[in-house]
């Protein structure tokens, strides 16, 4: 084990499999000379050189179609899109062609190619570049989407999202970027589509993904002081989504509260929901709840986003409304 | 896949549109690029030492330049100064914690101001989010600026009080939103007229990184296929954040226009009497029904991409040197106090002029409030939402309840 950063953690896994297989190839925006608007791609420009890192002109649907042919002929690209934003101008690319082509083509060729791209709000880049948008490639069929919470998984899903022969959508999260956390040393290769129990508890279920996860984490804690034992499950993958466990957890707690950043109308909470309620109405004690972002484009302005996004403390409201409503003893 | 399986990239003739600063440099891995060089195509009327020349194809653009009176000159010179000045200010409180952000114009003042300026009242611009200069001379105040990149309003200004669109973040959007527009005007008939105070133009901004993106390319293509009244002017400050112009085209921006059945113009992006009369040439052309024309103002971004950003990192200093030695202030300047056209009691009025602005802005922008939160829900629809409406009362409703000391 090793401590590191998810950012190193990226970078290094990165690397690993650049130097494992000489298929892989990073595209993107500035990843180059600058190494990367967050600093993944650090070095390997140098190390690999230009033919295997590419700085692009600045059009995002023309390096992720171009990645598209790529992976199609043979080669592994891993393109950075400089925020899940930025996508939107690539989208056609991605669903109409990635996610399609495997099928269209009646199976002659795969895309295995991988999206990096961060989500995320918080860092006050206002409406156009704090957005939530991973639900919408959830929807696709023939696209995975992972989001880890932390440097370990990052790790694994990175190698596993690179290994895939579908494409993949890697959803990384700026507030993610400096948080630290334990590495196990060596190969790791993460299983896409299976969810883990962050935090083993038994009174309640917080399901999440991607930074919220940390909250969750943090509010577990703060609950254990009162006497309330609150699990918490990291999806870690959107889609495939692990129906599974998310039912297993819930029917163990009876209760349910999830805890997404992007917005509550259509957003990841309500295909959990729908989830819970398939395979776990008969234990639920509580209407499945959730936390969410403002319907609102996200501010710019510093105590607008702050009260914008889903926050520790509107989890911990919920989590209590949700005790208290079925008489817990607290 | 090795360095050796890729064959190099062979050098080729590309006739009549190759340029000789983009000849020179298109070669992958020449280490050293001439940016400072534009070409003999390019339009110039002062040299980095302010002396008048003709530079370029310049002739259309030379009556222009001989209508300009002392007094308007002085006052390109005194909108430069002021400019630089709003936009240290701006980054100057970026760095003191007062702005979320700031986008420098800092070596773009000529570029700005000389197609701002050229601009007449009723033409509409589309900027990008550096064009303060433009925004300064269609009457936008400086701290209506401030405010937005300080975050206490939601897009800082009315757009059509000044006929100045608010600011584009995403990367060459606005371009058909101006191609758009332009096509408005058109079905309003006000092209064409011959009556100046009614035909209009539009101007759309991007950078030299704009270039690449889909948006841009369909926006010319529109724009010549409805030969809209619109001038596309591209700020070619060679860097699009870390990447030079060889990584972004081969061939430069003003010979693509040609492809898309339009003119295309390289001005030297300093000079901003060059820029003034290539603009207004082109807007006349455009409010006259000659439809669209792209003016590539060849410059330099002396700052950094924005105050999130490290030049240092990607380019070199002695190229910002050489830069600096083509300054656009110190180049106008020259020129005014080689012809006589300024004394030096009047430079010293426009430094005091600035001094006072500088201080204005800072205190104002200092002084503006955070706004409250329910604002937040305010413009999300134009008429009422019951989401909006219900997710208003709860947040309204939740920190009612901190004050009762619940």
């Amino acid at each position: 084990m090793t401590e590191m950063t998810y950012r190193q953690a990226l970078h290094d896994t990165l690397r690993a499999e650049m130097l494992r297989d000489d298929a892989v190839v990073l595209l993107g925006e500035e990843i180059g000379i600058f190494e990367g608007s967050y600093k993944i791609t650090a070095g390997m420009l140098t190390e690999f050189g230009d033919q295997r890192v590419i700085d692009t002109p600045i059009a995002e649907e023309g390096f992720t179609g171009a990645a598209v042919g790529m992976a199609m002929l043979g080669l592994r690209p891993v393109v950075e899109i400089m925020t899940l934003n930025f996508t939107l101008l690539a989208i056609d690319q991605i669903v109409n062609h990635g996610a399609k082509i495997f099928g269209m083509f009646g199976g002659q060729t795969s895309v295995p190619m991988v999206i990096r791209t961060p989500g995320g709000g918080g860092q006050q880049l206002a409406a156009t570049h704090s957005q939530n948008l991973e639900v919408w490639y959830a929807h696709v069929p023939g696209l995975k989407v992972v989001a880890p919470s932390n440097p370990a998984d990052a790790k694994a899903l990175l190698t596993a999202s690179i290994r895939d022969d579908d494409p993949v959508l890697f959803l990384e999260n700026l507030s993610l970027y400096n948080t630290k956390g334990e590495v196990p040393d060596g190969e790791q290769v993460g299983e896409i589509g299976r969810a883990a129990i962050a935090r083993e508890g038994s009174d309640i279920t917080v399901i999440s993904y991607s930074r919220a996860t940390l909250i969750a984490l943090e509010v577990a804690r703060q609950f254990e002081s009162e006497g309330v034992s609150v699990e918490v499950v990291d999806l870690r993958s959107l889609r495939p989504l692990d129906r599974e466990t998310v039912c297993a957890s819930v029917r163990k707690t009876t209760r349910a509260v999830v805890l997404e950043d992007d917005w509550l109308t259509y957003g990841v909470g309500a295909e959990i929901a729908a989830t819970i309620q398939e395979g776990a109405f008969d234990r639920l004690d509580a209407p499945v709840r959730r936390v969410a972002a403002a319907e609102v484009p996200l501010p710019y302005a510093k105590p607008l986003e702050n009260a914008a996004l889903p926050t520790a403390q509107d989890l911990t409201k919920v989590v209590g409304e949700v005790l208290d409503a079925t008489r817990f003893t607290r | 896949m090795s360095d050796q399986d890729v064959a190099p990239v062979p050098e080729r003739d590309l006739g009549e549109i190759s340029s000789p600063h983009h000849h020179e440099t298109v070669a992958p891995g020449v280490p050293v690029r001439d940016v400072t060089d534009g070409g003999p195509e390019m339009v110039q009327f002062l040299d980095a030492d302010g002396k008048r020349v003709s530079r370029g194809n310049c002739e259309p653009y030379e009556p222009i330049l001989e209508g300009l009176d002392p007094e308007t000159m002085r006052s390109l010179y005194r909108d430069l100064v002021l400019v630089r000045r709003v936009d240290a200010e701006g980054h100057a409180l970026q760095r003191q914690g007062e702005l979320g952000l700031w986008p420098s114009l800092l070596g773009q003042e000529a570029a700005q101001v000389g197609a701002g300026r050229a601009m007449s009242t009723q033409d509409y611009a589309f900027p990008g989010y550096r064009e303060h200069g433009v925004a300064w001379c269609k009457g936008v105040p400086p701290l209506n600026l401030l405010g937005m990149f300080r975050g206490v309003n939601h897009g800082g200004w009315d757009s059509n009080a000044n006929n100045f669109h608010l600011y584009t973040i995403v990367i060459g959007n606005q371009m058909l939103h101006a191609t758009g527009y332009a096509m408005g005007v058109q079905r309003d008939g006000a092209v064409g007229t011959g009556d100046p105070s009614r035909d209009t133009a539009v101007m759309a901004f991007t950078g030299d990184g704009g270039t690449a993106q889909g948006d841009y390319n369909e926006a010319l293509v529109f724009a010549s296929v409805a030969h809209a009244p619109v001038v596309f002017f591209v700020q070619n400050n060679q860097w699009a954040i870390s990447e030079p112009n060889e990584r972004q085209f081969r061939v430069p921006p003003y010979q693509r226009a040609k492809g898309f059945g339009f003119p295309g113009v390289r001005v030297d992006g300093n000079d901003v009497l060059a820029v003034y009369a290539v603009t207004k040439h082109a807007l006349d052309e455009a409010r006259s029904g000659q439809g669209p024309t792209l003016i590539e103002a060849f410059t330099y971004r002396m700052g950094a991409h924005t105050t999130s950003d490290d030049p240092t990192k990607y380019r070199v200093s002695a190229e910002v040197d050489l830069w600096r030695e083509k300054d656009p202030i110190k180049r106008m300047r020259s020129h005014l106090e080689r012809e006589g056209i300024a004394d030096p009691a009047f430079f010293d009025g426009i430094d005091a002029e600035a001094d006072a602005l500088a201080a204005e802005i800072r205190t104002g922008c200092q002084n503006m409030p955070d706004p409250e939160l329910p604002t937040m829900f305010d413009k999300v629809y134009a008429e009422q939402h019951p989401v909006i409406d219900r997710e208003r009362a709860e947040l309204i409703a939740y920190h009612a309840g901190f004050e009762e000391g619940n």
